[in-house]
């Protein structure tokens, strides 16, 4: 057994275990603390399938840009007064069975064509990629082949975060 | 050399999938329903890395793994702001109860 197969189990475990504990706190602020380490561990799982640049993306707008977000949300949305911030859960068994339905479901299919998942070419060309950083593919990819979509997310960025804007910008009363 | 198995990678992103779909549907803090969105999101982006591995010099995988990024950060600040909004015109931000104010209106 190697070292990244090691970190791997690791890291799955921990962000497994950090999203179960989204579920199970009723504590906001310990939910978004669950939340940090599950992207955290994704970004270090990244890391180990060689794919550096989204990694660092995934930090840089996950933990740098979106959790604090969602912990400015949880703070002006909640009354000082209020101890604890606290969220209740509703029908805790039929969700918890559609869940556990759902993903003995797909943990069947993924096992059930696990042998026509082994390409041996691409097994091939996996070990030789670690010598290199994926960057420079990645950037001559988005200009050359991806492009267009490329374009068509900076716009769709640029008009969500206008709008975004235009929402939370309180009406003038005249 | 690290070599993991695919299916490891595939069957990761089913769990932590199912994890964000039992948020989504047990709470009810519109906040909290947005943090299991970010698990889906996160769940889809490893199974976008992993099956990167089928083509490594195209970088399918990996560019969409950005855009998915991208977009989700998009998703978050409407989102936040659609739940700013809401707080300040029915004082609450649980979903139930705005639903109820939603029909005594």
């Amino acid at each position: 057994m190697d070292t990244g197969l090691i970190l791997f189990y690791v890291f799955g475990i921990l962000a497994v275990s950090a999203a179960a504990f989204i579920v199970f706190t009723r504590n906001l602020l310990y939910a978004a603390f669950g939340l940090l380490i599950t992207l955290l561990s994704v970004a270090a799982i990244f890391v180990l399938l060689f794919a550096d640049f989204v990694a660092i993306t995934q930090l840089m707008v996950y933990v740098g840009g979106v959790l604090v977000l969602i912990l400015f949300g949880v703070m002006l949305t909640n009354r000082v007064a209020d101890r604890a911030i606290q969220s209740q859960s509703v029908n805790p068994v039929s969700g918890t069975l559609l869940a556990s339905v759902l993903l003995l479901g797909l943990i069947y299919c993924i096992l059930a064509t696990e042998t026509n998942l082994h390409l041996p070419a691409a097994e091939a060309t996996w070990s030789n990629v670690p010598a290199k950083s994926s960057i420079t593919a990645i950037g001559i990819r988005l200009i050359t082949n991806f492009a267009l979509p490329f374009e068509i997310t900076s716009l769709i960025l640029l008009i969500a975060l206008m709008g975004a804007a235009y929402i939370s910008t309180p009406e003038k009363h005249d | 050399m690290i070599d993991i198995p695919l299916a490891h990678i595939l069957v990761l992103g089913a769990i932590l999938f199912c994890l964000g779909i039992l948020v989504v549907i047990t709470k009810r803090h519109a906040i909290v329903v947005l943090m299991g969105i970010e698990l889906i999101f996160n769940a889809a982006n490893i199974n976008l890395i992993a099956f990167n591995r089928y083509q490594p010099e195209l970088m399918g995988g990996q560019v969409f793994a950005l855009f998915v990024i991208v977009i989700a950060a998009a998703e978050t600040a409407v989102a936040l702001a659609l739940v700013l909004k809401v707080y300040q015109y029915f004082q609450t931000v649980n979903l139930d109860q705005v639903y109820q104010h939603y029909e005594d209106k």
